[in-house]
Formats: structure tokens, sequence, C-alpha cells
């Protein structure tokens, strides 16, 4: 005969221990506060938007599409790229939206003759430099804005270099680099604490780089792959993905994503798994997931073989 | 921090150059224990930690060896507890550093416009001749020559700075140099001949004015250097030092902020922002500061005087170092700051050694430290030095600098009064500002103002060079005419006739002959488009080739942007590109379609630039543009 748990205790003599329940009603956290309100103007058009919020956050609220390019919502602002400039009634130059908080009788314009030439301009320098064939979002804004990179001839100075190519996971084309610093930031304090890369040099040789330009192996690196995660024109990219679009068989029309949950430790982080011809080609997390912000581990994003292996003898 | 180091290892005089930086102790995780063993990391350091050591120990590596090697760079990073990319993308951001083997020897043969006037192409001519080509090693591989910015010696142009790093680092000034000079001084570094005196302040050459007893117009800011400099405490106080100091003592610090804010005196660093304004903001802040537990908040006296053409800040800090410590310590006193940064250029050997000596006697004499005066005033000055980077004479690249990151400017706001160095309440004044103060307390603000004009209080250090009969430094009260300004100078050299004018530098404008009787107010050079900036004011004949020139400038904006934001980045290379087609009259299309280009070009710098090195960076050649048509 099996004892009953609560026989086998008795048999001890350890008193019985009672975990104490609490009773009453469930408390409640702290209201918070209700946010200041704060009136502006955008293209003549007035609106509220809680104190705190970004021109670029209250610019979205009015269905303003403003272009994007260093931003990232689980990034601090560098505002470095500049293509998100409006005009800010009073202010000399034009005003980053993704960082400029808004203040009470803000007015701002996004679309001025101004805003559009800035835009424009900032378009033509980067695809003037830099080579931006992986970064659809990017060629999308060059036709809203009428950006004709070719103005500038053919002798210009470019980033085009060799893609680095020193590891199994990832390559690092920086020939595609526009220099948001996004990799930089998820490598270090906003993501993943590591600091394996780091903007060096300066003015328009300065790039990302490890110590000393080390290959990734050597370097600090731990293969998360955040910095691939949040890089906005494909510089960096899967290894998977890289050989594919090299072997011309990269095909998005014929992938698929599946949304999963990491199978490796009790985390739960949300999966986004992407598919072509049966074989797993790219691991994302979305970026609104509370868990994960977007980024994962070196066995969410890159340990998935196993799926693939085919069981011996079928 | 769990660091991941490369193998490379530091040699034992890597490590001891550093150590002797920085201490004796292990890591930024023992500061406590470092804090025992090295006074200089005081609670301070507890409370910023130590990664704002990291640019001294760069400098203090390189002076030692020459250059930073991936052993000592992996030595620095453990001692500060710093990832290593990170000390690499720092490091990699200055001019002056090295990361890949150099000769000890470095000859920098500054090439900028007030040089290239005085015949530097003919000196560096013969260099290529006798020590070979611009930046490759000479002598057996033990020197090297390089083509360098404005060196900020534009009255005794053309100008070198040899600097010599090993066990006893020497850096010496050459000018005017000759090429012999330099081939002499080359051979002299090699036997570690050096002298230890980088060089010698002559107040004749250099401050024309002391030469005339019986000037009408009494000398404020220049006085003690007319009479030829105040280098220790004694001088300076009999020359009147440290009276405006023991004024304010007196006065208290609200009165002391209404004196300075009825002087009206507006920034001497280019911008031209009130003074008043930056200390009001912090002293305003002062019983909120004061109650928090430690009184952190600052101020820096932004002596990064880079812009191509002034030299205005290194006379005053050579000659007068005691006054921009009293303007300081006003400040401090104001404003309630306990630490004050210098934060000095790179390329100035002397000032960086006289204003440290300065700081040792004042702290001696009881100027500054403890107590100072009996008041119960507690006031340190630290000078941290630049490293070749022009853009960290932008406050908030500054900051980022002594805080040991790359000298990138942050977005304003929010504004340095609320969120400056290490993200306290910062006043940075320009050393010319500083120097005012002790006369204004002094004399008192109302008196001030009624010197210059209405809108342009005081006194203005002009830096005349180029074609002119005596280059140097002028005092002259604001209003004063260009055609005066140049008058006092012996008028216009060369060939006598003049071409134009460049005021304000690199990021101002030029104007031409038939606009000299605009008087030199801030008001009235806004009205005509033009700007003081940082006092230039230099002077081209009609045998200069003024594109040449706009080339030059165009090509100082490439080499000094910091690169991160894109319009500037790659504006500047667009810029630059563009104005060689049409040098070269190969424009792509037409040159007026290259002049529309460069207009746009321009604008979209101006507007969506982060900080003033973009906006202005086609200041000077949209300026040249609208008076004359160079590319017809």
């Amino acid at each position: 005969m099996n004892p009953s748990p609560k026989d086998a205790l008795q048999g001890l003599d350890a008193p019985v221990a009672t975990i104490p329940v609490p009773r009453g009603p469930v408390p409640q956290a702290p209201l918070r506060p209700e946010p200041h309100w704060i009136e502006i103007t955008i293209d003549g058009e007035r609106l509220t938007v809680p104190e705190g919020s970004t021109i670029l956050d209250a610019t979205r609220k009015l269905g303003i599409d403003t272009p994007t390019l260093c931003f990232l919502e689980s990034l601090t602002p560098v505002n470095a790229c500049r293509v998100c400039v409006v005009e800010l009634e009073g202010s000399r130059t034009l005003v980053p939206a993704c960082s400029r908080k808004v203040e009470p009788h803000m007015s701002i314009k996004t679309d001025s003759e101004r805003v559009r030439l800035s835009r424009r301009l900032v378009l033509e320098f980067l695809a003037s430099s830099v080579d931006l064939s992986t970064a659809p979002a990017v060629q999308a804004y060059m036709k809203r804005y009428n950006a004709d990179p070719e103005r500038f001839g053919t002798t210009r100075a470019t980033v085009a270099q060799p893609a680095k190519v020193d590891n199994d996971l990832y390559v690092r084309d920086y020939s595609k680099c526009v220099l948001c610093y996004k990799c930089v930031e998820a490598c270090g304090v906003d993501a993943q604490n590591t600091f394996a890369i780091a903007v060096a040099g300066r003015g328009f040789p300065a790039h990302i780089s490890t110590e000393f330009d080390v290959s990734l192996p050597e370097s600090a690196c731990v293969y998360c792959g955040n910095c691939i995660g949040v890089c906005p024109t494909g510089a960096l990219m899967f290894k998977s993905e890289y050989d594919m679009r090299q072997a011309g068989t990269w095909d998005e029309s014929r992938q698929t994503k599946t949304d999963t949950i990491c199978p490796y430790c009790g985390v739960g982080c949300d999966l986004t798994v992407q598919q072509q011809d049966g074989q797993i080609v790219r691991v994302t997390s979305p970026l609104d997931h509370s868990v994960t912000r977007g980024n994962l581990c070196i066995k969410g994003r890159f340990g998935w073989q196993f799926v693939q292996i085919q069981p011996a003898g079928k | 921090m769990d660091l991941h180091l490369t193998g490379a290892q530091a040699t034992a005089e890597e490590r001891a150059a550093a150590d002797a930086e920085l201490g004796t102790t292990q890591s930024g995780s023992q500061v406590c224990r470092q804090q025992i063993a090295d006074p200089r990391v005081t609670c301070e350091a507890t409370a910023n930690g130590t990664r704002h050591l990291l640019l001294p120990v760069l400098h203090a590596v390189q002076k030692r060896m020459g250059w930073i090697s991936p052993g000592a760079l992996n030595y620095i990073a453990s001692r500060l507890d710093v990832a290593p990319a990170e000390v690499y993308g720092v490091a990699s951001f200055y001019g002056m550093l090295s990361l890949e083997p150099r000769p000890a020897i470095v000859v920098h043969v500054c090439d900028d416009i007030a040089c290239v006037i005085r015949g530097v192409d003919k000196l560096c001519a013969v260099l290529e001749s006798t020590l070979g080509a611009a930046g490759s090693p000479c002598a057996g591989g033990r020197a090297i020559w390089q083509r360098s910015q404005c060196l900020g010696l534009c009255e005794r142009a053309p100008a070198v700075l040899v600097a010599s790093a090993g066990a006893d680092p020497r850096e010496r000034v050459l000018a005017p140099a000759s090429a012999e000079e330099v081939q002499s001084l080359v051979q002299d570094a090699l036997q570690q001949r050096l002298p230890h005196e980088p060089d010698a302040l002559d107040v004749r050459k250099s401050v024309p004015q002391s030469s005339r007893s019986s000037e009408s117009f009494p000398l404020r800011l220049l006085h003690r250097i007319a009479q030829g400099g105040a280098p220790t405490v004694e001088a300076y106080q009999r020359l009147g030092g440290y009276s405006g100091l023991r004024k304010a003592l007196e006065l208290g610090a609200e009165e002391t902020l209404r004196e300075l804010s009825d002087s009206k005196l507006l920034g001497r660093g280019g911008a031209a922002f009130p003074a008043a304004t930056k200390w009001e903001a912090l002293f305003r802040q002062r019983s909120r500061l004061q109650k928090e537990r430690s009184r952190r908040h600052y101020v820096i006296c932004n002596a990064d005087e880079s812009e191509p053409g002034t030299f205005k800040d290194r006379i005053l800090m050579e000659g007068d170092p005691f006054a921009v410590l009293e303007g300081l310590t006003i400040g401090a006193f104001v404003t309630g700051a306990r630490q004050g940064y210098i934060y000095l250029r790179g390329e100035y050997p002397l000032a960086a050694e006289r204003m440290q000596r300065a700081i040792e006697s004042a702290t001696q004499n009881g100027f500054l430290g403890d107590n100072i005066l009996g008041s119960g005033l507690h006031f340190t000055v630290e000078i941290r030095r630049g490293a070749g980077a022009y853009i960290c004479g932008e406050e908030t690249a500054l900051f980022n600098s002594i805080e040991g990151y790359r000298g990138e400017p942050r977005n304003k706001p929010p504004f340095p009064t609320q969120s400056g160095l290490f993200r306290q309440p910062t006043a940075v004044n320009n050393v010319e500002t500083l120097v005012n103060i002790p006369g204004i307390i002094l004399e008192g603000g109302a008196a001030y103002a009624t010197l210059g004009t209405t809108h342009s209080a005081g006194t203005r250090i002009f830096c005349l060079s180029g074609h002119v009969a005596r280059p140097g430094i002028y005092e002259v009260a604001m209003g004063t005419t260009l055609h005066q300004l140049i008058d006092l100078a012996g008028g216009v050299a060369g060939n006598g006739k003049l071409q134009a004018v460049l005021l304000g530098g690199a990021a101002g404008t030029f104007v031409g002959p038939r606009e000299l009787d605009h008087p030199l107010t801030f008001e009235n050079t806004r009205a005509i488009g033009a700007s003081l900036g940082s006092g230039v004011v230099m002077l081209f004949d009609e045998t200069v080739d003024l594109r040449r020139i706009l080339l030059r400038i165009a090509s100082f904006f490439r080499h000094e942007t910091c690169g991160q934001c894109v319009p500037c980045r790659v504006g500047v290379v667009r810029q630059e590109e563009a104005l060689q087609r049409l040098v070269d009259k190969q424009p792509l299309g037409s040159a007026a379609l290259e002049i529309t280009r460069l207009r746009e070009i321009s604008q979209a710098m101006r507007d969506a630039s982060i900080c003033g090195l973009g906006q202005t960076a086609s200041s000077a050649l949209e300026s040249a543009m609208r008076r004359w048509s160079l590319f017809a």
C-alpha cells in the first residue's frame, strides 16, 4: 500500500508547515497619476498628447508617416540619421521628431519645403555613399522624396568594401551600413551589455568595429544576433540569408513566417521562424513582445539546426 | 564588468605609462581602494566611475610609446573596466592618438589657410625633398612629418609642432618655421635634445599693442600681457589680479551675478550667448543642488580653441593664466560648483604648462582648494587636454570627451545648464569670456556696459592674421570698424591691395574691401550676414586664389566632422567634391548646376545637422559665392 503524502509526513516528528494565505481583497498597485496633456499643432491640426511624448509619437497619432532610420521603439534615440526632421516654429534649425519631446504650444510642419529638402538630401547623401539594395524601406522613402543620388557623380566617395565573413552565424557587410548606431546600442546598454562593437574612427570614415577590427570570434561577441535584429539595411545578416542571396535562391515570396515559443529555457521567448522550401532561413522575435522586446540569445536565434536533421533511414 | 580581451599583452613600459597616470590599483571595481591609494581619484571619481580617466591615460601611453598597441589598449580596458571595443572607438576618434606603430618623433606642419598665405607650400616642398613625402617615415624610421590643421599660431605663420614620444616626452613649437630649422629640430629630437620649454611667448610679436605705450585706449583684457605677462601669482596680484575675486566674495553670489548681468557680457567663444544667463541658471538651482547628497555641478572653461585663424585664448593662457582661473573661481562662487575643468586644446603645450603651473601655485597660495581666501569657498580645477578634434570645442562634445566617450555632440535640449557634464548642470565659458569677468566685478557691470555699443558691450580681442602688416591679437572696443582695426595692425600687407577678409574663421564669413566701414558688433555683422565668431580677422591680398582657400576650408570640415549625423558626415564630403570639380573646371553638368547643388547641400547641413559644425560648414563658401563670381 502506498502511503499518501500526508501520511508520510505524519510519520515524521516535524510539525506540519502551513503556508500563510493572504485574506481580504487583492492589493492594488497604486494608480499612476493622470498624465499632463499638452496641446500642440501639427500641419495646422491641433491635438493633445501626454507630456513626455515625442513629436514622432504625436505625428503617428495623426497618422502621418514620418520616415525613420536610426529610430527603434526598443532603443534609446540617437537622432543621428536626421531623416525624421520637422520644422518647428521659432527654431532656427529643423528638429528631430524621434527624440524631441513635445512642449506646450509647439507648432510643427512635417511636410514643408524645408523639411522635404532636408529629407531628400539626407536620403541622397546615404544612397550616394551606401549600398541600399537590401533596404526596401529606404528605397520607398527615396521614391517619396524624389531622391536622386546619382547627381553626385561617379567619382564620389563611398563606403564600399568587402563583406566580413568570419563566422558561421552572421555576416557583416559594412558597405551597406548607414551608421545608425542601432547595433552598437543593442550590443551595449540597450539590450545585451556585451560591448563587442563600437563606432570607431571619425567623420566619413567612421565605422562600426571591434577593437583593432579583430574578427568576431576573437571579440567579445556572444552571437546573440540582436544587432541583426535591429539593422535597418541588411548590413548585418544571417549567414543563411547571405549565402542564399549570393546563390540567387533567396525568395521572400516563397517564405512563410510562423510564431512559436523558444524550446530551450523557461523564459519563453516568442520566436518568429521564417522558412523557405522547408528550411528555416531566419529567426526573429517580435519587437513588441513583452519578454524579448525583439531580443534573443544565440540558442533561440541560431540553434534550430536540430529541427532540420532528418532521422536516419528516412 | 566581465571583459573579454584578446591575447595581446601590454609591455612593462606600456603598463608603467598607464599606471603612472592611474595609480597602482587594478580595476574600476576597486575604486574604493584606489581612492585610498591615489588621491587623484577622489569621491568625484567614485560618483562618476573611472571612465573619465580614459583620455588622460590614452594620452599618457601615446606620449610614452608613440602609439597605442593592442596590448596597451587591453591593459587600459582592464584598468578602467571599459570594453576594449569602446576604448578603441574613443582612441580612434582623436587625431593625435595613433593605433598603429608610428615613429616616436612626429612633426606637424600646419597647412591651414593662414599658413598657406605665409608660404607653407614652399616649406612643405623643401621638406618633401629633404625628409621625404608627408606621412611616410624618415630619419631611419624614427621620425615622420605630416600636414596638420590650424595649430593656432597664425600670428607667426607658418607653424610647426614637433612631438617626441618616450620616457621623457617633449613638445616643441616652431613659428615662424623655416625648412632648415625644422630639420635641425628633427635632429635635436633624434638626439633627445628638444628643449624643456615647448615655446616662448614673445609679447611684442603676438600682442603688438604692447609696444604702443601712449595708447589712447586702455587695455582691459591684455594690460597684464602687454606689461610682459603675469606668469606667477605674485606678478598677477601686483598687476591687480585677484581683486575681482575678493570683491565678489564681499558682494556675495547674488550681487556678483547682478553685476555680470548688468554688464551685458556676451560669450566670446563664437556663439555670443549672454554669459550671465548660464551662471544664473545654475544659481537658481543652487538650493536644490546643495540639498542633494553631493553637490555635483560644474563650471568649465572651454579652452579648446581650434577654429582656424583663432589664437587669442592661447595667448591669454600663456600670458595671463591666473586671470582665467580667477574668472572660473568667481563662476564657482556664483554657481556653487566645487569642481571645475579646463578643457585645453591638445596642440597648445605651452598654454597647458602655464595653466598647470598656475593651478598649482593658486592652490598653494589659497586661491584654489579649501577655504579660498578664508571665505569657506571650496573649488578645485583640473585640466583636461584635447587630443586633436575640433569638434570637442562644441560644449556637449566636450562633455563626452571629458567623460571618456567619443567627442560627439549631444542633441539639445536638454541644455548644459540642465544636463551637462556627467549629466549634471554645467556652465561652460570661453577663456576670453572668463578673463573679462574679474574686471567687470571690480568696476561694476554698469560701467562695463557703457563700453562698446548698446547691444555689444565691452571690448573684444581680435586675431589678425594673413596679409596684415602686424599680425597678432588686438583688443578694441566693440563697434570699432574693420578699417580701424586693420589700420591699428599696420594695414594690408602682401601686395597692399585687399581682396577679402575672413571674419570668424572657417565657420565664419568672407567680406569684401567695400565692407570695411561696418562697425564690428554682434548686431551689425549679423545684419550684413556675417558673424564675429571667435574673433578671426584674416586678410587676403589680391594675389590669393580664394578658390584654393575655400577648398582648404572644405577639406578642414571634411577632416573634422565627427561623423555622427548624416547631413554633416556626408554633406561635407559632397561639398568638397563639388567644390573641387568647380575649381578644376570640370563641373557635373554645368557650373550653375554645381552651384545649385552646393546651395542645397548647404541648406540641408544648416537645417538638419545636430550641432554648429555642420550648421556652419558651408558658411564661408556661401558668403564667398554671394559676394564674388568665383566659378564663372
